[in-house]
């Protein structure tokens, strides 16, 4: 349980981290909270010559709350983004994600951003940004750019970032007006990667009626599974059999496989049960939002 | 006169050092020490072609790489069978380091010693072994279907087979008017401790300064037995006994798998340590603990019982296939404590219990906390459910027709025991058992509380089950208690401390023992230095052994320190009392000496080094000079030492009751009440009774619910890691509502049983049992997860599993003596409050203490 030998570096420039990882190729990774990277070390699942500690560069630090949503930068701990009331306000998902993240002390030193790029398809926060159809700014030798969450994660712990490139911040954008949240999930133990999640956004017009309905599922597909229900439950009340309707179609789109926490029919079915779930609490809160903010109902 | 310490229930005197970090474990000792790692096979089963080192050789910090060539004499031989048996066919043990063949993944091939662990890790992982890979034996069907062994030069895969049988039971059974037959399955599980295992070594040569003719050796070791592996260390190293000395640091947790001695590892360190003269350490890593420590549980059982229409057991014929992993090191003491203590409180008419022993190439299975109970009373309380399914009677007042009586104690059951000694059940009152657990649990108001459960559309199930625990086995324990002119008294016993709080209870004894202020007795336990002669811990045996030991010894230091004061005092020693740390004339406080006086007196010395010598001429002045300074038969000092032997096994009892909650959509199990009673005889310490209660039933929840050892077909073991291997946290574990009985034991001085194994034992087969009440299906395999309930209810609706019909009602608890029992003396209940606090949508669950 030892880490096999590696150089570390701990720049304070971005560029100079950048230019690091991008001498380092496929030998480099980047060392932001740790809460993945160091057990993949010591257990020699993961053997990397090169360690760019990430955490005395300038400028990834900062939540920032602004009328597009929230920008979290590639330090922010889970902890730190938890406890900011603005964001939580402006995005009730990113909370209602978090407290399923592990445990605190994980959430104390882990960051958000490091979650998102290591891309654990059981994982909570990766599935927010996918929800809210969030991105990723990254920045590389070649320069910065924005990358769509929809095409961020590739595969099960795979994502787009080229080799030199580092993901300096996560967009979570606010939800329409009139948009209710929720983020359900059932693990095996207290604060385990779930067997299955499932975060869900319904959007309710002026009328009450649904205008807009998305679950995003976890564990039950290589990346964040996002399903758009809006064909489903659009013009509709949200009612019990709207909804069991529509976590039907939900569980069809998943692909789980076995494993030995579970067999893929049962979490088929949780898929199924935890989205409809989702959906009634989702509706619920938008429901309460839309009453909030003074819509005729 | 103090406060009486024994009963009371005192905070562990452990705790404030332990809780602030001030523990010394394993890991904390030998900071200079060079580090040892091992390489491990990757294969289940391989022959071993070649070992080649070479690329190891420049990592910078190597010492020295060894493999089994290197080892000579004693060492080059296979490990002991430390517990021979008569029925073990074919023992096979490991080599300290693999010698050509391996036979589980995990087994140690190559030892590395370094400057530091990075190191040794490192040149370890380019260590390159050539491996011929065979095909592995896996699980119990492939071990008793034979088509290859395990082990080479066997024609099959059985390592021990035993039969035992009181009457002819199978003809009982025949002859029987009912008759039943039941297939189960318990999986197989680890203790896990917190801390692994690990060994710290350092040889202190001839030469050196100490002017000694013989090289001495300095052991720690995270063990349940100090004395044990001093003996086999010093046997492997071909050292004499007394150049070995052998001390237990803290221990974080043992469970069964430290008791195992010598493990490769804990002679690989000592040997390398005299060879190169360097202090050696290994500290066991999470994955090495999995791979290469112990494993448990895993068994087959079919039963067979015949039974009259009131549910007694006419017959009952039991044939067990028990997994003992790759090797057989520590015996048979597992299946034959399953095979033995199966029987729990009941009388079964006659009996007959085969089992088969099987070698598999997975990891070695060795007792575990509970030790093969919790699979026998497995068997049989499903048996006891099952009864009472089929002649529809409340599942209660079968076993209240089954249970052996107090006025039948001593109890024979006619077989032999662990230990080798008659299977004679010294004390209990099992009818009462039954009674409380039926109060506590509130098991009459229940019928009612799930009518109202499901009418809110939720499913929810109660389960009971029994267990008799034989604790306290011998041989034997030791104690020395000795007061020094300080006052202070330290007290010595050989067996080892692993959290239980041995440190707080045997200072209770000898307080009171001795009348001194508990803060003035200090407790020694694992050091051979201290005390030679011990066993171990294990069996729940510390406070029957140790405890009567060191209660013992204190006795012996009484009569002493009598004879002494009556000399001092020139009185009778019979008119003397001991009071608050004196000695005094009975009734009359200023006729008085010191405990610590006492002490200066035993030692006549011809020097006065303190005040405490000072004081104690005043006593001088009434030498007899036709006496010796030491009278003869005395020794000088203050001290006693004694040791207890016990005739056989103190049995231990007790019932647990859970009521569960499933939940309809997502199978999901939850624990919403967790009742004990529990019998240990005499309560040194009511507080650490409770905890050990507390901790075994966190056990036993982990092993019902979520823990087991998760092996594909080539051997490989797929979790193993604490991330997948779901050891619960406290969010899992219920509070548990204890009730204590207190039926002292007649086998040692003090009336107790043991109590570190009870919580554990029954609550695989409560858990079943309430599973199975709140879905209405059987259920015959532990553990269960929310998955495989899913996938048995839809089994259950394609006609693939049995219902159970539907449980009557019992009009008030078994005997008909709830109504007016008083009420156990157990702290309020915690309820049912889920880890996140109760859903105040949900009704209230029933207890035996809320108004209805």
């Amino acid at each position: 349980m030892k880490p096999p030998p590696f150089a570390y570096h701990a720049p304070t420039d971005p560029d100079e981290a950048v230019g690091l990882l991008a001498e380092a190729g496929a030998e480099g990774k980047a060392l932001a909270g740790g809460q993945s990277l160091i057990p993949l070390l010591n257990m020699r699942l993961a053997a990397p010559s090169v360690l760019v500690d990430l955490n005395r560069v300038a400028g990834l630090g900062g939540v920032e709350v602004d009328a597009d949503g929230v920008r979290v930068g590639a330090l922010v701990r889970h902890a730190q983004l938890e406890a900011d009331t603005a964001a939580a306000e402006a995005v009730p998902l990113l909370g209602q994600g978090l407290r399923l993240v592990a445990h605190p002390v994980i959430r104390n030193r882990g960051t958000t951003v490091g979650s998102i790029v290591h891309a654990d398809p059981a994982a909570e926060m990766p599935a927010v940004l996918a929800l809210l159809d969030g991105a990723v700014e990254v920045r590389g030798p070649a320069g910065t750019r924005t990358v769509p969450a929809a095409e961020f994660i590739t595969g099960p712990m795979e994502t787009a970032l080229a080799t030199g490139e580092i993901a300096t911040a996560a967009r979570f954008p606010r939800p329409e007006p009139g948009t209710g949240t929720a983020f359900v999930e059932i693990s095996r133990r207290h604060g385990d990667y779930a067997l299955c999640g499932a975060a869900a956004a319904v959007t309710l017009g002026a009328d009450g009626r649904v205008t807009r309905a998305r679950c995003c599922l976890i564990s039950v597909a290589p990346v964040p599974l996002v399903v758009d229900l809006t064909p489903q439950l659009a013009g509709g009340g949200a009612q019990t059999d709207e909804i069991d309707e529509a976590a039907a179609v939900a569980a069809e789109r998943t692909d789980p496989d076995d494993d030995i926490h579970a067999g893929a029919d049962y979490r088929r079915h949780l898929a199924r049960v935890l989205t409809g779930r989702a959906l009634a609490q989702a509706s619920a809160a938008a429901s309460a939002s839309a009453a909030y903010t003074g819509a005729d109902r | 006169m103090s406060t009486r310490m024994f009963g009371a229930p005192v905070q562990r005197s452990e705790d404030a050092r332990l809780v602030a970090g001030r523990g010394a474990f394993l890991d904390d000792l030998g900071a200079a020490a060079c580090a040892a790692a091992f390489v491990r096979s990757p294969h289940a089963r391989a022959r071993i072609r070649d070992i080649d080192a070479a690329d190891a050789v420049g990592v910078e910090g190597l010492i020295a790489v060894y493999t089994y060539e290197d080892l000579s004499g004693p060492m080059a031989e296979p490990l002991p069978l430390l517990i021979p048996h008569p029925s073990i066919l074919d023992s096979r043990t490991p080599y300290a380091l693999a010698r050509e063949y391996v036979h589980h993944v995990g087994e140690a091939v190559a030892m590395v010693i370094a400057e530091d662990r990075y190191a040794a890790e490192d040149a370890a992982a380019r260590i390159r072994v050539d491996y011929e890979v065979g095909e592995a034996v896996v699980g119990i069907d492939a071990a008793v279907a034979a088509e290859r062994t395990v082990h080479e030069g066997m024609a099959d895969n059985v390592a021990a087979h035993l039969v035992q049988e009181v009457g002819d039971a199978r003809a009982a059974v025949d002859a029987a008017p009912n008759s039943l037959e039941l297939d189960l399955d318990v999986e197989r599980s680890a203790g896990t401790p917190l801390e692994g295992r690990g060994v710290y070594a350092r040889w202190e040569p001839a030469s050196s300064s100490t002017g000694s003719d013989d090289g001495r050796l300095r052991v720690y070791s995270s063990t349940q037995t100090a004395t044990g592996v001093r003996a086999a260390v010093a046997a492997k190293l071909e050292l004499a006994l007394g150049q070995v000395e052998v001390v237990v640091p803290d221990v974080g947790g043992g469970f069964g798998v430290k008791i195992v001695h010598p493990w490769p590892e804990e002679v690989m360190v000592p040997w390398a340590a005299r060879r190169l003269g360097r202090e050696v350490k290994w500290t066991e890593d999470r994955r090495e603990h999995f791979v290469a420590a112990a494993h448990e549980r895993a068994q087959r059982q079919r039963v067979r019982v015949g039974f009259d229409d009131s549910g007694r057991m006419l017959g009952l014929d039991v044939d067990l296939l028990h997994d003992n992993g790759a090797y057989l090191p520590y015996g048979v003491i597992v299946p034959i404590v399953t095979s033995t203590q199966l029987l729990g409180p009941y009388k079964p008419g006659a009996y007959r219990v085969e089992f088969r022993s099987l070698y598999t190439s997975t990891v070695i299975v060795t007792p575990y906390r509970g030790a093969g109970r919790p699979q026998g009373v497995f068997a049989m309380e499903r048996t006891m459910d099952a009864i009472a399914d089929h002649l529809g009677l409340d599942r209660l007042q079968v076993r209240a027709a089954n249970v052996i009586r107090p006025d039948e104690m001593p109890y024979d059951q006619g077989l032999l025991f662990q230990d080798g000694r008659p299977l004679i059940y010294d004390s209990g009152d099992y009818p009462r058992m039954l009674e409380m657990i039926a109060e506590l649990v509130d098991w009459p108001g229940f019928a009612e509380y799930r009518d109202r459960a499901h009418r809110e559309g939720r499913r929810v199930g109660i389960g009971v089950a029994c267990y008799v625990e034989g604790t306290g086995p011998g041989p034997y324990e030791g104690g020395h208690v000795q007061v020094e002119t300080s006052g202070k008294v330290r007290v010595a016993t050989g067996l080892t401390s692993q959290g239980q709080g041995h440190g707080t209870v045997l200072a209770q004894i000898v307080a009171d023992e001795l009348d001194v202020p508990l803060s003035d007795v200090e407790v020694t336990t694992g050091d051979t230095r201290r005390m030679g002669y011990s066993v171990g811990t294990f069996a729940s045996r510390g406070a029957v052994t140790s405890g009567s030991a060191v209660a013992l010894a204190a006795r012996r230091l009484k009569d002493k320190a009598l004879r002494i004061a009556a000399d001092a005092l020139e009185a009778d020693a019979g008119d003397l009392e001991f009071a608050d740390g004196r000695i005094q004339v009975t009734g009359s406080p200023v006729h008085s000496i010191d405990l610590s006086t006492v002490a200066v007196l035993s030692n006549p010395l011809r020097y006065a080094f303190d005040s405490a010598s000072a004081a104690a001429t005043q006593f001088s002045g009434s030498a007899d000079y036709d006496r010796p300074p030491v009278a003869e038969g005395e020794a000088p000092g203050l001290e006693g030492t004694d040791y207890h032997s016990p005739l056989r096994c103190t049995f231990a009892n007790g019932a647990h009751a859970a009521i569960v909650e499933t939940d309809p959509d997502t199978a999901e199990i939850r624990i919403l009440r967790y009742c004990v009673v529990h019998d240990c005889g005499n309560l040194i310490n009511p507080r650490i009774v409770e905890g050990q209660v507390q901790g075994g039933v966190a056990q036993g929840v982990a092993g019902a619910l979520y823990e087991r050892m998760a092996y594909d077909s080539d051997g490989q073991l797929l979790n193993a890691s604490l991330m997948d291997f779901l050891m619960p946290y406290a969010s899992e574990i219920p509070s548990v509502e204890i009730a204590h009985m207190q039926t002292p034991s007649p086998l040692n001085p003090l009336g107790v049983k043991g109590a570190g194994e009870a919580g554990v034992i029954p609550a695989s087969a409560a858990l079943a049992a309430a599973v199975e009440d709140a879905e209405g299906f059987r259920v015959d395999r532990m553990p269960i997860s929310p998955s495989e309930l899913f996938e048995l209810r839809r089994r259950h609706a394609a006609g693939g599993v049995p219902s159970v019909p539907a449980r009557p009602s019992p009009a008030s608890a078994p005997s008909g003596a709830a109504a007016d029992a008083p009420a156990p003396s157990s702290p309020p209940p915690a309820g049912a409050a889920p880890p996140e606090g109760p859903d105040p949508s949900e009704p209230p669950v029933p207890s035996a203490r809320e108004p209805r």
